[in-house]
């Protein structure tokens, strides 16, 4: 598989002098299509920060982060846009639908914001609702479903179109254990098609189910998980020292 | 719960005598194991025919015996406190001795080892997931199973959160600085165990 997100010695700094707050320092971190990357860490650890520099929301102070190998910084703001449109997909805690419009229309708006007709979007928006089993919500608007129905068609929007890479804010914080368990397996099902996803998190449930998992701390990553086992050995308890 | 590296972990912060080891052993697990002094000095005969500690006394285990940690005892403990307890599932109890421990232990970083002992627990987690995941989806049992240990399993990490949150809001003495050696217990006075609760 090849990366589809790379941060590359990436460095914030906020504020100047006696105020200065540095977020995040030397992080590298490459994401590969179809891999599903978990970072966790306490509050202040950096974690949001690192998402929104990946998701170019916002500007490192040094260092690279590239999309589909392009470098984002490099383009005009109209065009950056453009590129995060197509290139990149968000999950919020919270998320994030537009109340007046119904699940299929929010799960299109990107695509007509890029001049897709509404003739060709709404098959486009309908495939990925029914990929995430909601089709039959299409029409409703947001107050109308519930949490867990609400996250999978903020997914559906994140995946939409030829998306390379999926940012997700503890997408399951808001729901229960068992919604939260379908949300995981359906990020884990999108990825598995091809997209990079990286999801900022503190929920070790939510952990479990990624590929990576990796440990921010002041800024830096100080751990990451090794490649799990099997699950074969599980059942049977191994020596005890 | 492991004697030999309570008793290593309190060696660490210098030579001492079996009695005394016993009375701190006592005092610092909040009595709640009650050890007695033949078994502190037949596993400090054990460690000393490991090379894991040395005494300055001429044969017989009497309390005229002064114990020091060796540098192998040290390497020993110190892997001892970054090793997971058992592979699955590891008993909790364990974990919180551990990281109890490691606060006595003169240079060993409990940020450190309470990372070390996050990673393995998540892995672990990972492995049950992917354990559900790849079941088939009405294998009910399997579901169940796997339930239990992901829930006991994320409280462990979360205990271990929460342990390294409140241990950066207060943050234990280095037991090798001079303030700790101060606040340290007494030479060792035998008392009652009902004195020693009062």
């Amino acid at each position: 598989m090849t990366v589809a997100l790379e941060l590359r010695a990436v460095s914030k700094v906020y504020g100047t002098g006696a105020a200065e707050v540095h977020a995040l320092r030397g992080v590298s971190l490459s994401v590969s299509g179809g891999e599903l990357v978990a970072v966790m860490g306490p509050s202040g650890s950096g974690k949001s920060t690192l998402l929104t520099i990946a998701g170019s929301l916002e500007e490192p102070t040094s260092g690279q982060v590239l999309v589909a190998g392009t470098d984002l910084s490099g383009a005009s703001l109209n065009d950056q846009a453009k590129l995060r449109r197509r290139l990149i997909g968000y999950v919020f805690q919270d998320f994030n639908l537009l109340a007046g419009l119904t699940a299929v229309e929010n799960v299109t708006l990107p695509l007509e914001l890029d001049g897709v007709g509404a003739k060709t979007a709404r098959p486009a928006g309908m495939k990925a609702l029914g990929e995430l089993g909601v089709a039959e919500q299409a029409d409703r608007f947001p107050d109308e479903l519930s949490g867990g129905e609400r996250q999978r068609v903020a997914i559906a929007r994140a995946v939409m179109g030829d998306r390379q890479v999926l940012l997700a804010d503890e997408p399951t914080g808001a729901l229960d254990s068992v919604n939260g368990e379908a949300v995981m397996r359906l990020l884990r099902a999108a990825c598995q098609r091809g997209v990079a996803g990286l999801v900022v998190t503190h929920d070790p449930q939510l952990a479990a189910c990624t590929d990576r998992v990796v440990f921010l701390r002041d800024g830096q990553i100080i751990d990451q998980t090794r490649t799990p086992l099997g699950p074969e050995s599980l059942l049977t308890p191994g020596p005890r020292p | 719960m492991s004697v030999r590296h309570a008793l290593l972990a309190l060696l660490s912060e210098g030579p001492k005598y079996g009695l005394q080891l016993q009375q701190e052993f006592e005092e610092r697990t909040g009595e709640v194991w009650p050890l007695n002094v033949g078994q502190v000095y037949i596993t400090l005969q054990r460690l000393e025919r490991a090379g894991l500690v040395e005494s300055d006394g001429q044969g017989g285990a009497g309390p005229q015996k002064k114990f020091t940690i060796t540098q192998a005892g040290g390497a020993e403990l110190e892997g001892w406190l970054r090793t997971p307890a058992g592979d699955v599932p590891p008993p909790r109890d364990e974990l919180v001795i551990k990281v109890l421990i490691s606060l006595r232990v003169p240079g060993a970083d409990v940020h450190d080892i309470v990372q070390a002992h996050r990673r393995h627990v998540i892995e672990l987690m990972q492995r049950y997931w992917h354990l559900k995941a790849e079941a088939a989806e009405d294998d009910v049992g399997l579901g169940l199973i796997a339930d239990a240990e992901l829930f006991r399993l994320e409280g462990i990490a979360r205990w271990l959160d929460a342990a390294d949150t409140r241990l950066r809001l207060h943050p234990a003495p280095d037991p090798a600085s001079p303030a700790a050696a101060a606040a340290a217990p007494a030479p060792p006075v035998r008392r009652s165990r009902t004195e020693a609760r009062r």
